[in-house]
């Protein structure tokens, strides 16, 4: 096998029979049950508790409220942690809060021998409050200056950057002829990530140590926030990660563990779980950002863009989180997808307001900016009569670019050699023609759209993996990683990495799946699709040393010459000739044996990554929209990528079709709605629009590999690219099929009727009384 | 876990009254499909529950001797959908219920729960209204009977004291026979999802097919409760078959509905779907009852 082939995932079957253990599935009979109590205000402050009643419920251990924690504020975010304080993530929260900043914040929390009398006790809390009018327009929020909701962001700013290249002024464009200048806003919702496994910890003491067991992308991380919560030196916090049922950024977050570990060091280090319904993870987790962008263009009639100013607002909630970073990541792809002619200006707000918090989810800030910007784009090619793949083409990033902001370099890019697939796969050029001036009830589109992405987090913030490799007495080889495996594939491709650059079969190495910050190597998580590049390195680095080792040790062994030895498929060779000495097995015995050179042969090392990539990829979609009642049915939609050459195929078309149906939810139905209140509306699993099975189509996935020198087998990101562009292709192709460019998702049926009511192509009824109706 | 007081498994219709009229907290539970939701939710929470699950005599469907469709409260959607009289006779109310949730729901959750629900939301209403269907209702003084378009008073409020079961729901011969009838569920989601819109018909034709003989239209969510349209229906009663039907249908529904706006829908929208989808369910069930297939 190795590099490249299609190996079975190494853990199905132990997921397809059941037998993966999960957090709850590992939680001791008889723990403890720890119930959040939620404020049920959006904005204002916790005055008094009445606990009386709760304390009487058969069952209550002990009720904790905001009254009681430590007074350490700390930072949820799963990033690394920056040395330098002016990079440090926001700590702007406590375990729990006195101050309430949204709808269901975590105010108290109930300890109890069972769920039901945790329940029944958390809801008999009685709680006082002073109210605030609460806020969920970023707009406003801005306005506001009265409450705002952190001392530190009087008008709730968290920040304010701007990314700007060349000077342009577009007054003195508008004047030039042969240039069109085109203005525009765009809006995205908030959705949510809809894991399966909900958040789950359980935490308990051992010899004066807390351990904590967790459903986490980024133990290490958990590790750290966990002691900084806690004020306890990080030693003293041990974090396990078991099988993960999903996490697409959510759990690169610090959400309860802190809480979790408070409690145990409270109850005399007795276990507590403490699991999030559905419900609350909707609402009290986090969300994507919804943003609101402006976006600006001046264009020149032979579809060069020459300028572009603009600014998206990112609607924060409640708490900092991953903070500006996720708008900062937006306003980096605005300015790397396309190279102005004369310039670029691109303001990037991100705003407190009293919704449910935004944090990392798949995807980091692009989706959001790729709708605004490639819907722009096809508003573009259509104010220029050009096609959209052309003007693509004509302006897109381009191998050899250096981002001015980042410094990061396009070593390969297979962008327009997918746009040319696509283009023929799709059959593009005669639908673009057929689908023209259609009337109708029914009426079918193509659209398009692109992105690219970085790999990882390189420059901005610190990329670093480790990797350990020790011999088995058979020959066979441990590979133990702080990388985690969240459902993606990553244990799959990092045991194909190890056997491809060792030398041996897969079967050969035995990857340790659950993450023990006591044993497992420093690495930062599974986020930023940064593992098969950061963590890739890492192994293979690590994986060329203890070849060394082992074929310095056969050398010795078997009295040969060093240069002249190989290891091929588990066994000892000699190249030249070719010829086969042994296996290793053979070998491993006499090096654990040996009575003259007894020695455990191991490699261990960390990559400090100073590298970044960009990797590529076009949605193409093909619709047919029944106009009367709004409803988009998806056709055809292809994905092609450039995510360099992929290591397992199978896995990375498996991981395009999560991607695509995750940005079909994206672009077609879901929404997280909130009162005006602040209060989540549709928080739970019927009245949030994930997609079912039944409203997913066939989903096609092709690649073009392109080879990137700087990827240590020569791949590029992949996890969270295919999310990004379907939502746009599929508004440009309702662009092509009716002439009504919608600028807000979801693209859902009451949306798109609206925009068909005021655009003329349905009738506004009038009923008796004569009442309009529009 | 769920928080519920006690269950007593009732051991037939009288024996269920009985329980009660004994304990004015009781709830019944049939499929649970809501019910334990809106325990989990709190809302019923610690009530104790009344089973009445296992009472055969609230499960089948049969017909009685005057070829009345007789459903019992109990049936699950998936019997009905697989039962072979409501095939032959009624087959709208098992297409419609088949569009309920998923598979493991309609396995349990019966059309006695869904009516008793009173949600306005509820896919079997239209279809049970368009048949003219009627409820048997049984309570400690005896059997009642009324017409299901009188049951809905309200949103979630039904004609059900406590201590009443609904006991049976009967669809006369006269309301099927030479009926075709189409229902259209309206949502976002092509499964696990509530209807924004539910439009039922049924239609007579005249003879050769030119004419509507009757015609009749009911919704779910165009209104608090689950809705007939008769002005609709009597506009189009006696008219030639033919594409302006479906123009006038339409209007004349939106005359009587009354939709609301909610964060689950505008009533602009709503609105929309109504004219809409009368005009596409008439065009359906005429298709049917030319026999040229649905649409």
């Amino acid at each position: 096998m190795g590099i490249g082939q299609s190996l079975k995932r190494v853990d199905a079957y132990e997921k397809v029979t059941g037998r993966a253990k999960y957090t709850d599935d590992l939680a001791p009979a008889g723990a403890l049950v720890a119930k959040v109590v939620r404020s049920t205000i959006a904005n204002g402050r916790v005055l008094a508790f009445d606990l009386h009643k709760a304390s009487l419920i058969p069952g209550v251990v002990r009720i904790f409220t905001c009254f009681d924690v430590p007074d350490i504020p700390f930072p949820t975010a799963g990033h690394p942690w920056s040395t330098d304080p002016a990079h440090q993530d926001v700590a702007d929260r406590k375990l729990l809060n006195e101050r309430v900043r949204i709808y269901g914040d975590d105010i108290a929390v109930v300890v109890a021998d069972n769920a039901l009398a945790a329940e029944q006790a958390a809801g008999l809390i009685g709680v006082e409050y002073e109210t605030y009018p609460p806020c969920t327009d970023a707009e406003k929020a801005m306005q506001e200056g009265e409450h705002p909701l952190h001392e530190a962001c009087p008008d709730n700013l968290l920040k304010h950057t701007v990314s700007q290249a060349g000077s342009f002024s577009f007054d003195a464009l508008s004047k030039e002829k042969d240039l069109c200048v085109l203005q525009a806003n765009y809006t995205t919702q908030v959705v949510q990530h809809c894991h399966i496994e909900p958040p789950v910890s359980y935490a308990y003491m051992d010899s004066g140590r807390v351990v904590v067991v967790t459903s986490t992308q980024i133990p290490h991380i958990v590790r750290r926030v966990v002691g900084q919560a806690l004020g306890l030196p990080f030693g003293m916090v041990r974090v396990i990660k078991p099988y993960i049922g999903g996490g697409f950024g959510n759990k690169q977050e610090v959400l309860y563990e802190p809480l979790n570990a408070w409690l145990t060091t409270k109850l005399g280090g007795r276990a507590v779980k403490l699991e999030l319904s559905r419900e609350e993870t909707f609402f009290g987790t986090r969300v994507r950002h919804a943003m609101a962008f402006s976006i600006k263009s001046a264009i020149r009639s032979d579809g060069r863009l020459v300028a572009r100013e603009g600014w998206a607002r990112s609607n924060q909630g409640g708490y900092a989180s991953h903070g500006h970073s996720i708008v900062a990541n937006a306003a980096n792809a605005f300015r790397m997808l396309y190279q102005d002619e004369a310039g670029h200006h691109f303001d990037a707000y991100t705003v407190y307001t009293n919704l449910s918090s935004g944090g990392a989810m798949r995807g980091y800030g692009i989706p959001q900016i790729i709708f605004a910007l490639e819907s722009h784009m096809d508003d573009l090619a259509l104010a220029v009569g050009a096609d959209p793949i052309d003007l693509r083409m004509q302006n897109c990033m381009k191998e050899g670019y250096v981002d001015p902001g980042t410094g990061i370099t396009c070593h390969s890019s297979g962008l327009l050699e997918c746009l040319e697939k696509g283009r023929k796969a799709t059959d593009w050029d005669s639908k673009r023609r057929a689908y023209q001036n259609q009337d109708g009830p029914l009426r079918k589109g193509i659209g398009m759209a692109i992105f690219c992405y970085k790999t990882g987090v390189y420059p901005i913030s610190l990329e670093t993996a480790s990797a350990r490799l020790l011999l088995n007495q058979d020959g066979s080889v441990d590979l133990q990683l702080g990388a985690t495996e969240i459902g993606q594939g990553g244990d799959t491709v990092f045991t194909q990495m190890a056997a491809e650059t060792i030398g041996i079969p897969e079967s050969m190495v035995h990857i340790q799946s659950t993450q023990d910050t006591d044993t497992a190597p420093f690495d930062t998580g599974a986020y930023a699709s940064r593992q098969t590049y950061v963590t890739g390195m890492a192994i293979k680095q690590t994986a060329e040393q203890f070849r060394q080792k082992l074929l310095r040790y056969a050398a010795g062994y078997y009295k040969k010459e060093l240069e002249n030895l190989d290891i091929q498929e588990g066994f000892l060779v000699e190249k030249d000739p070719q010829k086969r000495i042994g296996p290793l097995s053979e070998m491993a015995m006499e090096a654990f044996y040996s009575l003259e050179n007894a020695q455990h042969i191991t490699a261990e090392t960390t990559h400090h990554c100073k590298e970044n990539t960009f990797s590529f990829g076009v949605c193409f979609a093909e619709i047919e929209v029944d106009i009367p009642v709004g409803k988009i049915r998806i056709v055809n939609l292809l994905n092609l990528h450039d995510s360099g050459i992929l290591i397992n195929p199978q896995l990375a078309e498996a991981q395009v079709h999560g991607g695509m149906s995750m940005g079909l939810g994206y672009g077609l139905t879901e929404q997280l709605l909130f009162g005006e209140d602040a209060r989540p509306l549709n928080g739970n699993l019927l009245d949030y629009k994930l997609p079912t099975s039944m409203d997913t189509p066939e989903l096609q996935a092709r690649f073009v590999e392109t080879d990137d020198p700087t990827g240590p087998y020569g791949n590029k990101s992949l996890g969270e690219p295919p999310c990004i562009p379907v939502a746009p292709a599929v508004r440009n192709a309702l662009l092509h099929a009716t002439g009504v460019g919608i600028n807000r998702l979801p693209l859902n049926p009451q949306n798109l009727v609206e925009h068909f009511l005021h655009a003329g192509l349905i009738e506004a009824k009038t009923v008796e009384g004569g009442r309009q109706d529009v | 876990m769920y928080d519920f007081g006690t269950i007593y498994e009732a051991k037939g219709i009288p024996d269920a009254i009985t329980a009660l009229m004994a304990d004015e907290n009781a709830v019944v539970l049939c499929g649970g499909s809501d019910v334990l939701l809106r325990v989990r939710e709190g809302r019923l929470a610690g009530r104790n529950l009344v089973s009445i699950r296992s009472i055969d005599d609230l499960s089948g469907i049969l017909q009685e001797n005057n070829e009345t469709i007789q459903i019992r409260p109990a049936t699950t959607f998936a019997q009905i959908t697989q039962n072979e009289l409501v095939q032959r006779c009624i087959p709208t109310l098992g297409e419609a219920v088949d569009q309920i949730g998923g598979p493991q729901l309609r396995n349990v959750a019966t059309v006695g729960g869904n009516l008793c629900n009173g949600a306005c939301s509820a896919d079997s209403p239209p279809v049970l209204l368009t048949l003219n269907a009627e409820l048997e209702i049984t309570g400690p003084n005896g059997a009642r009977r009324l017409l299901l378009e009188d049951f809905f008073e309200g949103p979630g409020k039904v004609n059900l004291e406590h201590g009443e079961l609904l006991t049976a729901i009967r669809v006369a011969k006269k309301d099927y026979e030479g009926y075709f009838g189409h229902y259209i569920k309206f949502s976002q989601r092509e499964a696990m999802d509530i209807a924004t819109l539910g439009c039922a018909v049924q239609v007579k034709l005249g003879a050769e097919g030119k004419t509507i003989e009757d015609a009749r239209l009911a919704f779910a969510v165009a209104a608090p409760v689950p809705m007939r349209c008769h002005a609709a229906e009597e506009s189009i009663r006696g008219q030639a078959v033919g594409e302006t039907l479906y123009d006038w249908f339409g209007r004349t529904a939106l005359t009587e509905v009354r939709p609301r706006t909610s964060w689950r829908a505008s009533e602009t929208f709503r609105r929309q779907l109504i004219y809409e989808l009368s005009g596409r369910a008439l065009k359906a069930a005429i298709q049917k009852a030319k026999g040229e297939g649905s649409a």
